[in-house]
Protein backbone atom coordinates (compact mmCIF):
# COMPACT_ATOMS: atom_id res chain seq x y z
CA UNK A 1 0.00 0.00 0.00
CA UNK A 2 1.41 3.41 -0.91
CA UNK A 3 2.68 5.48 1.99
CA UNK A 4 0.51 8.46 1.10
CA UNK A 5 -2.66 6.41 1.45
CA UNK A 6 -1.65 5.03 4.83
CA UNK A 7 -0.82 8.51 6.11
CA UNK A 8 -4.12 9.69 4.68
CA UNK A 9 -5.93 7.07 6.75
CA UNK A 10 -4.15 8.23 9.88
CA UNK A 11 -5.06 11.83 9.11
CA UNK A 12 -8.66 10.75 8.53
CA UNK A 13 -8.86 9.05 11.94
CA UNK A 14 -7.29 12.03 13.67
CA UNK A 15 -9.76 14.27 11.85
CA UNK A 16 -12.66 12.22 13.20
CA UNK A 17 -11.34 12.65 16.74
CA UNK A 18 -10.85 16.39 16.33
CA UNK A 19 -14.36 16.58 14.90
CA UNK A 20 -15.77 15.03 18.04
CA UNK A 21 -14.38 17.91 20.07
CA UNK A 22 -15.98 20.47 17.74
CA UNK A 23 -19.22 18.55 17.97
CA UNK A 24 -19.16 18.71 21.77
CA UNK A 25 -19.28 22.50 21.66
CA UNK A 26 -21.85 22.55 18.86
CA UNK A 27 -24.06 20.26 20.93
CA UNK A 28 -24.44 22.92 23.63
CA UNK A 29 -25.59 25.44 20.99
CA UNK A 30 -28.17 23.04 19.59
CA UNK A 31 -29.66 22.25 22.99
CA UNK A 32 -30.42 25.84 23.87
CA UNK A 33 -31.45 26.80 20.35
CA UNK A 34 -33.91 23.92 20.13
CA UNK A 35 -35.55 24.56 23.46
CA UNK A 36 -35.70 28.34 23.54
CA UNK A 37 -34.80 29.71 20.12
CA UNK A 38 -31.81 31.49 21.64
CA UNK A 39 -28.57 31.31 19.71
CA UNK A 40 -26.21 31.18 22.66
CA UNK A 41 -23.02 32.95 21.66
CA UNK A 42 -21.61 32.37 25.14
CA UNK A 43 -21.47 28.56 24.82
CA UNK A 44 -17.71 28.64 24.22
CA UNK A 45 -17.13 30.93 27.19
CA UNK A 46 -19.28 28.63 29.30
CA UNK A 47 -16.89 25.79 28.42
CA UNK A 48 -13.96 28.00 29.43
CA UNK A 49 -15.67 29.05 32.64
CA UNK A 50 -16.47 25.44 33.51
CA UNK A 51 -12.86 24.38 32.92
CA UNK A 52 -11.53 27.33 34.96
CA UNK A 53 -13.85 26.49 37.83
CA UNK A 54 -12.92 22.83 37.71
CA UNK A 55 -9.19 23.57 37.87
CA UNK A 56 -9.77 26.19 40.57
CA UNK A 57 -11.67 23.76 42.76
CA UNK A 58 -9.24 20.90 42.19
CA UNK A 59 -6.23 23.06 43.06
CA UNK A 60 -7.96 24.60 46.06
CA UNK A 61 -7.60 28.09 44.60
CA UNK A 62 -9.25 30.93 46.51
CA UNK A 63 -11.85 32.52 44.23
CA UNK A 64 -11.43 36.27 43.65
CA UNK A 65 -8.02 36.09 45.34
CA UNK A 66 -6.65 39.02 43.32
CA UNK A 67 -9.60 41.16 44.31
CA UNK A 68 -9.44 40.10 47.97
CA UNK A 69 -5.69 40.73 48.15
CA UNK A 70 -6.00 44.12 46.49
CA UNK A 71 -8.80 45.29 48.76
CA UNK A 72 -7.65 43.87 52.09
CA UNK A 73 -3.91 43.84 51.47
CA UNK A 74 -3.79 40.12 52.25
CA UNK A 75 -1.76 37.44 50.51
CA UNK A 76 -4.20 34.54 50.07
CA UNK A 77 -4.01 32.37 46.97
CA UNK A 78 -4.69 28.79 47.92
CA UNK A 79 -6.69 27.01 50.57
CA UNK A 80 -3.94 24.45 50.68
CA UNK A 81 -6.05 21.43 49.85
CA UNK A 82 -6.60 19.37 46.72
CA UNK A 83 -10.02 18.11 45.78
CA UNK A 84 -10.27 14.73 44.00
CA UNK A 85 -11.27 15.03 40.32
CA UNK A 86 -14.68 13.40 40.61
CA UNK A 87 -15.76 15.54 43.57
CA UNK A 88 -14.47 18.64 41.80
CA UNK A 89 -16.46 17.78 38.67
CA UNK A 90 -19.62 17.41 40.75
CA UNK A 91 -18.97 20.72 42.51
CA UNK A 92 -18.36 22.41 39.15
CA UNK A 93 -21.67 21.04 37.94
CA UNK A 94 -23.35 22.64 40.95
CA UNK A 95 -21.74 25.94 39.94
CA UNK A 96 -22.98 25.51 36.36
CA UNK A 97 -26.54 24.84 37.54
CA UNK A 98 -26.36 27.96 39.72
CA UNK A 99 -25.12 29.88 36.69
CA UNK A 100 -28.04 28.53 34.65
CA UNK A 101 -30.49 29.73 37.27
CA UNK A 102 -28.87 33.18 37.45
CA UNK A 103 -28.82 33.55 33.66
CA UNK A 104 -32.49 32.69 33.41
CA UNK A 105 -33.55 34.70 36.43
CA UNK A 106 -31.72 37.90 35.63
CA UNK A 107 -31.61 37.91 31.82
CA UNK A 108 -33.75 35.63 29.71
CA UNK A 109 -36.86 35.49 31.89
CA UNK A 110 -37.28 39.18 31.13
CA UNK A 111 -36.73 38.80 27.40
CA UNK A 112 -39.45 36.26 26.65
CA UNK A 113 -41.08 36.94 23.30
CA UNK A 114 -38.38 39.35 22.14
CA UNK A 115 -36.84 39.28 18.67
CA UNK A 116 -34.13 36.62 18.13
CA UNK A 117 -31.54 39.34 17.49
CA UNK A 118 -32.19 40.83 20.93
CA UNK A 119 -31.76 37.43 22.59
CA UNK A 120 -28.57 36.96 20.57
CA UNK A 121 -27.20 40.33 21.72
CA UNK A 122 -27.96 39.33 25.30
CA UNK A 123 -25.88 36.18 24.90
CA UNK A 124 -22.98 38.25 23.50
CA UNK A 125 -23.22 40.40 26.60
CA UNK A 126 -23.30 37.27 28.72
CA UNK A 127 -20.20 35.94 26.92
CA UNK A 128 -18.18 39.08 27.71
CA UNK A 129 -19.43 39.21 31.27
CA UNK A 130 -18.60 35.56 31.88
CA UNK A 131 -15.13 35.92 30.39
CA UNK A 132 -14.36 38.88 32.65
CA UNK A 133 -15.97 37.20 35.64
CA UNK A 134 -13.97 34.01 35.07
CA UNK A 135 -10.80 36.08 34.88
CA UNK A 136 -11.63 37.94 38.10
CA UNK A 137 -12.61 34.76 39.92
CA UNK A 138 -9.79 32.41 38.91
CA UNK A 139 -7.05 34.57 37.34
CA UNK A 140 -5.92 34.72 33.72
CA UNK A 141 -2.84 32.47 33.69
CA UNK A 142 -2.80 29.27 31.64
CA UNK A 143 -3.59 26.29 33.84
CA UNK A 144 -2.96 22.61 33.45
CA UNK A 145 -6.00 20.38 33.78
CA UNK A 146 -5.57 16.72 34.67
CA UNK A 147 -8.62 14.80 35.80
CA UNK A 148 -6.90 11.48 35.24
CA UNK A 149 -7.93 10.96 31.61
CA UNK A 150 -5.46 8.80 29.68
CA UNK A 151 -3.22 10.77 27.37
CA UNK A 152 -0.54 10.08 24.80
CA UNK A 153 -0.22 7.56 21.99
CA UNK A 154 -2.45 4.51 22.12
CA UNK A 155 -0.08 1.53 22.18
CA UNK A 156 -2.52 -1.08 20.89
CA UNK A 157 -3.53 0.88 17.81
CA UNK A 158 0.12 1.68 17.16
CA UNK A 159 1.05 -2.00 17.35
CA UNK A 160 -1.87 -3.37 15.35
CA UNK A 161 -1.48 -0.86 12.54
CA UNK A 162 2.27 -1.47 12.51
CA UNK A 163 1.70 -5.17 12.02
CA UNK A 164 -0.76 -4.56 9.17
CA UNK A 165 0.74 -1.61 7.30
CA UNK A 166 4.27 -1.57 8.59
CA UNK A 167 3.54 1.87 9.94
CA UNK A 168 2.10 2.62 13.40
CA UNK A 169 -0.77 5.14 13.54
CA UNK A 170 -0.50 7.90 16.11
CA UNK A 171 -3.88 8.12 17.81
CA UNK A 172 -4.12 10.03 21.09
CA UNK A 173 -5.76 8.18 23.98
CA UNK A 174 -7.48 11.41 25.00
CA UNK A 175 -9.14 11.66 21.59
CA UNK A 176 -10.44 8.12 21.89
CA UNK A 177 -11.78 8.98 25.33
CA UNK A 178 -13.43 12.12 23.99
CA UNK A 179 -15.10 10.11 21.25
CA UNK A 180 -16.51 7.61 23.73
CA UNK A 181 -17.73 10.35 26.06
CA UNK A 182 -19.35 12.28 23.20
CA UNK A 183 -21.10 9.16 21.91
CA UNK A 184 -22.44 8.41 25.39
CA UNK A 185 -23.51 12.01 25.88
CA UNK A 186 -25.41 12.18 22.61
CA UNK A 187 -27.13 8.84 23.20
CA UNK A 188 -28.16 9.96 26.68
CA UNK A 189 -29.45 13.32 25.45
CA UNK A 190 -31.48 11.78 22.64
CA UNK A 191 -33.05 9.19 24.96
CA UNK A 192 -33.75 11.89 27.55
CA UNK A 193 -35.42 14.20 25.02
CA UNK A 194 -37.51 11.47 23.40
CA UNK A 195 -38.59 9.23 26.24
CA UNK A 196 -38.73 11.13 29.51
CA UNK A 197 -41.23 13.48 31.08
CA UNK A 198 -38.83 16.41 31.28
CA UNK A 199 -37.47 15.72 27.81
CA UNK A 200 -40.98 15.85 26.42
CA UNK A 201 -41.67 18.99 28.43
CA UNK A 202 -38.52 20.52 26.92
CA UNK A 203 -39.73 19.82 23.39
CA UNK A 204 -43.19 21.04 24.33
CA UNK A 205 -41.87 24.39 25.57
CA UNK A 206 -39.85 24.77 22.37
CA UNK A 207 -43.04 24.24 20.39
CA UNK A 208 -45.73 26.31 22.12
CA UNK A 209 -45.50 28.27 25.39
CA UNK A 210 -49.24 28.57 26.00
CA UNK A 211 -49.97 24.93 25.39
CA UNK A 212 -47.05 23.96 27.64
CA UNK A 213 -48.45 26.10 30.45
CA UNK A 214 -51.90 24.60 30.03
CA UNK A 215 -50.65 21.07 30.71
CA UNK A 216 -48.77 22.17 33.82
CA UNK A 217 -45.23 22.81 32.59
CA UNK A 218 -43.32 25.59 34.35
CA UNK A 219 -41.47 27.51 31.65
CA UNK A 220 -38.83 28.83 34.04
CA UNK A 221 -38.05 25.36 35.33
CA UNK A 222 -37.54 24.05 31.80
CA UNK A 223 -35.37 27.01 30.83
CA UNK A 224 -33.14 26.55 33.88
CA UNK A 225 -32.98 22.85 33.09
CA UNK A 226 -31.93 23.49 29.49
CA UNK A 227 -29.26 26.01 30.51
CA UNK A 228 -28.00 23.51 33.08
CA UNK A 229 -27.81 20.83 30.40
CA UNK A 230 -25.90 23.25 28.18
CA UNK A 231 -23.66 23.95 31.21
CA UNK A 232 -23.06 20.22 31.59
CA UNK A 233 -22.16 19.86 27.93
CA UNK A 234 -19.90 22.91 28.31
CA UNK A 235 -18.21 21.24 31.27
CA UNK A 236 -17.54 18.07 29.28
CA UNK A 237 -16.20 20.12 26.36
CA UNK A 238 -14.14 22.20 28.79
CA UNK A 239 -12.59 19.10 30.35
CA UNK A 240 -11.66 17.62 26.96
CA UNK A 241 -10.26 20.85 25.47
CA UNK A 242 -8.63 21.88 28.74
CA UNK A 243 -6.86 18.54 29.09
CA UNK A 244 -5.73 18.70 25.48
CA UNK A 245 -4.41 22.22 25.29
CA UNK A 246 -4.48 23.68 28.81
CA UNK A 247 -7.15 25.90 30.31
CA UNK A 248 -6.60 29.28 28.68
CA UNK A 249 -8.77 32.12 27.52
CA UNK A 250 -8.34 31.27 23.84
CA UNK A 251 -10.55 28.30 24.68
CA UNK A 252 -13.56 30.56 24.28
CA UNK A 253 -12.65 30.92 20.60
CA UNK A 254 -13.49 27.29 19.91
CA UNK A 255 -17.06 28.53 19.92
CA UNK A 256 -16.26 30.12 16.56
CA UNK A 257 -15.34 26.71 15.16
CA UNK A 258 -18.72 25.46 16.28
CA UNK A 259 -20.47 27.89 13.94
CA UNK A 260 -19.51 26.14 10.69
CA UNK A 261 -20.32 22.84 12.39
CA UNK A 262 -23.83 24.10 13.08
CA UNK A 263 -24.29 25.42 9.55
CA UNK A 264 -23.41 21.99 8.21
CA UNK A 265 -25.42 19.95 10.67
CA UNK A 266 -28.38 22.28 11.13
CA UNK A 267 -29.12 24.35 14.19
CA UNK A 268 -31.90 22.12 15.49
CA UNK A 269 -30.47 18.63 15.21
CA UNK A 270 -28.48 16.83 17.90
CA UNK A 271 -27.21 14.12 15.49
CA UNK A 272 -26.56 16.96 13.03
CA UNK A 273 -24.13 18.60 15.45
CA UNK A 274 -22.17 15.35 15.64
CA UNK A 275 -22.12 14.63 11.91
CA UNK A 276 -21.29 18.29 11.18
CA UNK A 277 -18.42 18.17 13.65
CA UNK A 278 -17.01 14.98 12.13
CA UNK A 279 -17.23 16.36 8.58
CA UNK A 280 -15.46 19.57 9.58
CA UNK A 281 -12.83 17.70 11.57
CA UNK A 282 -12.06 15.17 8.84
CA UNK A 283 -12.46 17.75 6.07
CA UNK A 284 -10.00 20.24 7.45
CA UNK A 285 -7.39 17.59 8.32
CA UNK A 286 -7.57 15.88 4.93
CA UNK A 287 -7.65 19.21 3.09
CA UNK A 288 -4.53 20.31 4.95
CA UNK A 289 -2.87 16.97 4.18
CA UNK A 290 -3.70 16.90 0.46
CA UNK A 291 -4.10 20.52 -0.65
CA UNK A 292 -2.17 22.21 2.14
CA UNK A 293 1.33 21.65 0.73
CA UNK A 294 0.26 23.11 -2.64
CA UNK A 295 -0.97 26.41 -1.18
CA UNK A 296 1.58 26.84 1.56
CA UNK A 297 -0.38 25.25 4.45
CA UNK A 298 -2.39 26.82 7.28
CA UNK A 299 -5.63 25.84 5.57
CA UNK A 300 -7.13 24.66 8.86
CA UNK A 301 -7.79 28.27 9.80
CA UNK A 302 -10.24 28.91 6.99
CA UNK A 303 -11.36 25.58 5.53
CA UNK A 304 -14.31 25.13 7.89
CA UNK A 305 -15.69 28.59 7.16
CA UNK A 306 -15.45 28.21 3.40
CA UNK A 307 -17.24 24.87 3.63
CA UNK A 308 -19.95 26.52 5.72
CA UNK A 309 -20.30 29.30 3.12
CA UNK A 310 -20.80 26.75 0.37
CA UNK A 311 -23.47 25.06 2.47
CA UNK A 312 -25.21 28.37 3.09
CA UNK A 313 -25.56 28.83 -0.66
CA UNK A 314 -26.83 25.36 -1.54
CA UNK A 315 -28.49 24.02 1.61
CA UNK A 316 -29.12 26.81 4.10
CA UNK A 317 -30.97 24.59 6.59
CA UNK A 318 -27.93 22.32 6.94
CA UNK A 319 -27.89 18.55 6.53
CA UNK A 320 -30.35 17.74 9.29
CA UNK A 321 -32.06 21.05 10.06
CA UNK A 322 -35.74 21.70 9.57
CA UNK A 323 -36.48 23.09 6.18
CA UNK A 324 -37.76 26.64 6.39
CA UNK A 325 -40.83 27.04 4.24
CA UNK A 326 -42.69 30.34 4.21
CA UNK A 327 -46.27 30.26 3.08
CA UNK A 328 -47.32 33.14 0.90
CA UNK B 1 -82.25 26.35 45.17
CA UNK B 2 -79.85 23.51 45.90
CA UNK B 3 -77.32 23.50 48.72
CA UNK B 4 -73.64 23.71 47.66
CA UNK B 5 -72.80 20.27 49.02
CA UNK B 6 -75.99 18.53 47.87
CA UNK B 7 -76.21 16.66 44.62
CA UNK B 8 -79.04 15.65 42.34
CA UNK B 9 -79.78 13.19 39.59
CA UNK B 10 -80.55 14.34 36.07
CA UNK B 11 -83.46 13.13 33.97
CA UNK B 12 -81.19 10.75 32.08
CA UNK B 13 -79.91 9.30 35.33
CA UNK B 14 -76.48 10.91 35.69
CA UNK B 15 -75.40 11.87 39.20
CA UNK B 16 -74.44 15.51 39.70
CA UNK B 17 -72.42 16.24 42.84
CA UNK B 18 -71.73 19.29 44.99
CA UNK B 19 -70.09 22.53 43.93
CA UNK B 20 -66.46 22.04 42.86
CA UNK B 21 -65.72 25.57 41.70
CA UNK B 22 -67.24 28.91 42.58
CA UNK B 23 -66.63 32.30 41.03
CA UNK B 24 -67.45 35.14 43.40
CA UNK B 25 -68.01 38.63 41.98
CA UNK B 26 -65.24 38.37 39.41
CA UNK B 27 -64.19 41.61 37.73
CA UNK B 28 -61.45 41.64 35.10
CA UNK B 29 -60.12 44.82 33.53
CA UNK B 30 -57.59 45.49 30.79
CA UNK B 31 -56.62 49.09 31.43
CA UNK B 32 -59.88 50.97 30.99
CA UNK B 33 -61.72 48.11 29.31
CA UNK B 34 -63.88 46.00 31.58
CA UNK B 35 -63.92 42.48 30.14
CA UNK B 36 -65.82 40.84 32.97
CA UNK B 37 -68.03 42.75 35.38
CA UNK B 38 -69.02 41.36 38.75
CA UNK B 39 -69.88 37.82 37.68
CA UNK B 40 -70.66 34.96 40.03
CA UNK B 41 -71.55 31.38 39.19
CA UNK B 42 -70.61 27.87 40.22
CA UNK B 43 -69.70 24.57 38.62
CA UNK B 44 -70.94 21.29 40.06
CA UNK B 45 -69.14 17.99 40.01
CA UNK B 46 -70.04 15.81 37.05
CA UNK B 47 -72.09 18.36 35.16
CA UNK B 48 -71.65 19.91 31.76
CA UNK B 49 -71.70 23.62 32.33
CA UNK B 50 -71.81 25.99 29.37
CA UNK B 51 -70.88 29.63 29.18
CA UNK B 52 -72.48 31.25 26.17
CA UNK B 53 -72.86 34.72 24.80
CA UNK B 54 -72.41 36.76 21.63
CA UNK B 55 -68.92 37.61 20.34
CA UNK B 56 -66.98 39.83 22.70
CA UNK B 57 -69.17 38.97 25.68
CA UNK B 58 -66.15 37.98 27.79
CA UNK B 59 -66.54 34.19 27.62
CA UNK B 60 -62.93 33.47 26.74
CA UNK B 61 -61.75 35.92 29.39
CA UNK B 62 -63.80 33.99 31.93
CA UNK B 63 -62.21 30.71 30.84
CA UNK B 64 -58.79 32.32 31.11
CA UNK B 65 -59.60 33.42 34.65
CA UNK B 66 -60.58 29.87 35.61
CA UNK B 67 -57.41 28.41 34.05
CA UNK B 68 -55.15 31.04 35.59
CA UNK B 69 -54.04 32.75 32.37
CA UNK B 70 -55.65 35.97 33.70
CA UNK B 71 -55.88 37.00 37.31
CA UNK B 72 -59.01 39.08 38.05
CA UNK B 73 -58.65 42.47 39.76
CA UNK B 74 -61.63 41.79 41.99
CA UNK B 75 -63.46 38.74 43.20
CA UNK B 76 -62.56 35.32 44.47
CA UNK B 77 -62.14 31.92 42.91
CA UNK B 78 -63.04 29.00 45.17
CA UNK B 79 -61.88 25.55 44.15
CA UNK B 80 -62.75 22.38 46.06
CA UNK B 81 -63.89 24.36 49.07
CA UNK B 82 -60.83 26.59 49.41
CA UNK B 83 -60.12 30.09 48.19
CA UNK B 84 -57.54 30.00 45.42
CA UNK B 85 -54.69 32.52 45.67
CA UNK B 86 -53.46 34.17 42.43
CA UNK B 87 -51.70 31.43 40.49
CA UNK B 88 -49.66 30.83 37.37
CA UNK B 89 -51.38 28.82 34.63
CA UNK B 90 -49.10 25.81 35.13
CA UNK B 91 -49.96 25.71 38.84
CA UNK B 92 -53.67 25.74 38.04
CA UNK B 93 -53.11 22.92 35.56
CA UNK B 94 -51.36 20.88 38.23
CA UNK B 95 -54.38 21.31 40.51
CA UNK B 96 -56.36 19.35 37.97
CA UNK B 97 -57.88 21.96 35.68
CA UNK B 98 -57.17 21.06 32.07
CA UNK B 99 -58.16 23.10 29.06
CA UNK B 100 -58.27 23.35 25.30
CA UNK B 101 -57.87 26.49 23.23
CA UNK B 102 -60.15 28.16 20.72
CA UNK B 103 -57.45 28.24 18.05
CA UNK B 104 -55.74 24.99 19.08
CA UNK B 105 -52.46 25.02 20.96
CA UNK B 106 -50.74 21.72 20.27
CA UNK B 107 -47.07 20.83 19.91
CA UNK B 108 -46.92 20.66 16.11
CA UNK B 109 -43.51 19.04 15.89
CA UNK B 110 -44.37 16.17 18.22
CA UNK B 111 -46.37 13.01 17.47
CA UNK B 112 -49.98 12.59 18.59
CA UNK B 113 -48.81 10.12 21.23
CA UNK B 114 -46.17 12.50 22.62
CA UNK B 115 -48.64 15.37 22.65
CA UNK B 116 -51.07 13.35 24.74
CA UNK B 117 -48.25 12.13 26.99
CA UNK B 118 -47.46 15.75 27.93
CA UNK B 119 -50.95 15.81 29.42
CA UNK B 120 -49.82 13.22 31.98
CA UNK B 121 -47.25 15.52 33.59
CA UNK B 122 -49.47 15.89 36.63
CA UNK B 123 -49.43 12.12 37.18
CA UNK B 124 -45.69 11.70 36.74
CA UNK B 125 -43.75 12.24 39.94
CA UNK B 126 -40.23 11.00 39.16
CA UNK B 127 -37.62 13.70 39.66
CA UNK B 128 -35.19 15.08 37.14
CA UNK B 129 -32.29 12.97 38.35
CA UNK B 130 -34.26 9.72 38.24
CA UNK B 131 -35.39 10.66 34.76
CA UNK B 132 -31.90 11.45 33.60
CA UNK B 133 -30.67 8.12 34.88
CA UNK B 134 -33.80 6.33 33.61
CA UNK B 135 -34.08 4.04 36.54
CA UNK B 136 -36.74 2.14 38.43
CA UNK B 137 -39.52 4.51 39.25
CA UNK B 138 -39.19 6.69 36.18
CA UNK B 139 -39.34 3.72 33.85
CA UNK B 140 -42.28 2.13 35.61
CA UNK B 141 -44.10 5.46 35.60
CA UNK B 142 -43.53 5.90 31.89
CA UNK B 143 -45.06 2.49 31.19
CA UNK B 144 -48.09 3.05 33.42
CA UNK B 145 -48.83 6.46 31.97
CA UNK B 146 -48.38 5.15 28.48
CA UNK B 147 -51.14 2.61 29.19
CA UNK B 148 -53.48 5.32 30.43
CA UNK B 149 -52.79 7.36 27.30
CA UNK B 150 -53.47 4.39 25.03
CA UNK B 151 -56.90 4.02 26.64
CA UNK B 152 -57.72 7.63 25.84
CA UNK B 153 -56.46 7.19 22.29
CA UNK B 154 -58.81 4.21 21.89
CA UNK B 155 -61.66 6.11 23.44
CA UNK B 156 -61.35 9.06 21.05
CA UNK B 157 -60.76 6.75 18.07
CA UNK B 158 -57.42 8.18 17.00
CA UNK B 159 -55.33 4.97 17.04
CA UNK B 160 -54.52 5.27 13.34
CA UNK B 161 -52.73 8.59 13.76
CA UNK B 162 -50.80 7.79 16.94
CA UNK B 163 -47.36 8.33 15.44
CA UNK B 164 -48.24 11.18 13.07
CA UNK B 165 -46.75 14.59 13.82
CA UNK B 166 -49.65 16.80 14.86
CA UNK B 167 -48.71 19.54 12.40
CA UNK B 168 -49.81 17.31 9.52
CA UNK B 169 -53.33 16.61 10.81
CA UNK B 170 -56.51 18.27 9.54
CA UNK B 171 -58.29 20.77 11.77
CA UNK B 172 -60.99 18.48 13.14
CA UNK B 173 -58.51 15.82 14.23
CA UNK B 174 -56.28 18.42 15.86
CA UNK B 175 -59.23 19.48 17.98
CA UNK B 176 -59.72 15.86 19.00
CA UNK B 177 -56.03 15.43 19.89
CA UNK B 178 -56.21 18.55 22.00
CA UNK B 179 -59.21 17.09 23.82
CA UNK B 180 -57.26 13.87 24.32
CA UNK B 181 -54.32 15.75 25.83
CA UNK B 182 -56.57 17.60 28.26
CA UNK B 183 -58.34 14.35 29.12
CA UNK B 184 -55.03 12.59 29.76
CA UNK B 185 -54.57 14.79 32.83
CA UNK B 186 -57.64 13.12 34.39
CA UNK B 187 -58.84 16.62 35.26
CA UNK B 188 -61.28 17.57 37.99
CA UNK B 189 -62.57 20.21 35.62
CA UNK B 190 -62.17 20.09 31.86
CA UNK B 191 -62.39 23.50 30.17
CA UNK B 192 -63.26 23.55 26.49
CA UNK B 193 -62.86 26.82 24.61
CA UNK B 194 -65.22 26.70 21.62
CA UNK B 195 -64.71 22.97 20.95
CA UNK B 196 -66.94 23.16 17.85
CA UNK B 197 -65.55 26.37 16.32
CA UNK B 198 -64.75 26.09 12.63
CA UNK B 199 -66.10 22.56 12.25
CA UNK B 200 -68.51 21.18 9.68
CA UNK B 201 -71.77 19.53 10.75
CA UNK B 202 -70.36 16.02 10.80
CA UNK B 203 -67.33 17.04 12.88
CA UNK B 204 -69.61 18.94 15.26
CA UNK B 205 -71.73 15.84 15.79
CA UNK B 206 -68.62 13.76 16.44
CA UNK B 207 -67.32 16.29 18.95
CA UNK B 208 -70.68 16.53 20.72
CA UNK B 209 -70.76 12.76 21.03
CA UNK B 210 -67.23 12.70 22.47
CA UNK B 211 -68.04 15.41 25.00
CA UNK B 212 -71.12 13.51 26.18
CA UNK B 213 -69.20 10.22 26.24
CA UNK B 214 -66.34 11.71 28.26
CA UNK B 215 -68.76 13.09 30.79
CA UNK B 216 -70.72 9.85 30.92
CA UNK B 217 -67.80 7.41 30.97
CA UNK B 218 -65.33 9.20 33.26
CA UNK B 219 -67.77 11.45 35.12
CA UNK B 220 -65.60 14.41 34.13
CA UNK B 221 -66.86 17.85 35.04
CA UNK B 222 -66.89 19.92 31.88
CA UNK B 223 -67.16 23.67 31.46
CA UNK B 224 -67.40 24.77 27.86
CA UNK B 225 -67.72 27.95 25.88
CA UNK B 226 -69.76 28.11 22.70
CA UNK B 227 -71.58 30.69 20.73
CA UNK B 228 -73.54 28.11 18.74
CA UNK B 229 -76.74 28.06 20.82
CA UNK B 230 -78.15 24.87 19.31
CA UNK B 231 -75.17 22.72 20.24
CA UNK B 232 -75.02 24.07 23.77
CA UNK B 233 -78.66 23.53 24.58
CA UNK B 234 -78.44 19.85 23.61
CA UNK B 235 -75.23 19.23 25.54
CA UNK B 236 -75.33 21.08 28.79
CA UNK B 237 -77.00 20.68 32.15
CA UNK B 238 -76.78 24.35 33.10
CA UNK B 239 -75.92 27.45 31.13
CA UNK B 240 -74.46 30.83 32.06
CA UNK B 241 -75.22 33.58 29.55
CA UNK B 242 -72.90 36.57 29.26
CA UNK B 243 -73.26 39.80 27.34
CA UNK B 244 -70.90 42.78 27.39
CA UNK B 245 -69.03 41.28 30.34
CA UNK B 246 -72.13 40.88 32.47
CA UNK B 247 -74.13 37.82 33.42
CA UNK B 248 -77.62 38.06 31.98
CA UNK B 249 -78.84 34.55 32.61
CA UNK B 250 -78.08 31.35 34.50
CA UNK B 251 -80.01 28.10 34.64
CA UNK B 252 -81.12 25.03 32.75
CA UNK B 253 -81.21 25.25 28.93
CA UNK B 254 -85.00 25.63 29.01
CA UNK B 255 -84.92 28.45 31.55
CA UNK B 256 -82.25 30.26 29.59
CA UNK B 257 -84.07 29.81 26.30
CA UNK B 258 -87.12 31.56 27.68
CA UNK B 259 -85.20 34.34 29.42
CA UNK B 260 -86.14 37.71 27.86
CA UNK B 261 -82.69 39.27 28.42
CA UNK B 262 -81.05 36.35 26.64
CA UNK B 263 -83.44 36.55 23.70
CA UNK B 264 -82.74 40.27 23.43
CA UNK B 265 -78.97 39.76 23.51
CA UNK B 266 -79.04 37.14 20.77
CA UNK B 267 -81.80 38.49 18.51
CA UNK B 268 -81.45 42.18 19.26
CA UNK B 269 -84.14 44.48 20.66
CA UNK B 270 -86.29 46.86 18.69
CA UNK B 271 -85.61 50.42 19.77
CA UNK B 272 -88.60 52.62 19.31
Amino acid sequence: MPEQLIWGMEVFLNGLMAGVLYALVALGFVLIFKASGIFNFSQGVMALFAALTLVGIMEGQVPFSHLINAVFGTEVHHFGWHVPALAAILLTMVVMVALAWLVNHFIFRHLVGQEPIILFMATIGLAYFLEGFGDMMWGSDIKKLDVGLPQGINGTIDEVTYNIFGYGFFIDNLDIMATLVAALLVAALVVFAQYSKHGRAMRAVADDHQAALSVGISLNFIWVMVWSLAGFVALVAGIMWGTKSGVQFSLSLIALKALPVLMLGGFTSIPGAIVGGLIIGVGEKLFEFIIGPMVGGATENWFAYVLALIFLVFRPQGLFGEKIIERV
Amino acid sequence: MLDATEGYTTEDGRKIGGVVMEMHNITLRFGGVVAIKDISFDIREGEIRAIIGPNGAGKSSMLNVISGFYNPQEGEVWYKGAKRPPMKPYQVARQGIARTFQNIALFDGMSVLDNIMTGRIRQMQAGLLAQALWKGKAEQEEVENREAVEKIIDFLEIQYIRKTPVGRLPYGLKKRVELARALAAEPSILLLDEPMAGMNVEEKEDMSRFILDVNDEFGTTIALIEHDMGVVMDLSDRVVVMDYGKKIGDGSPDEVRNNQAVIDAYLGVAHD
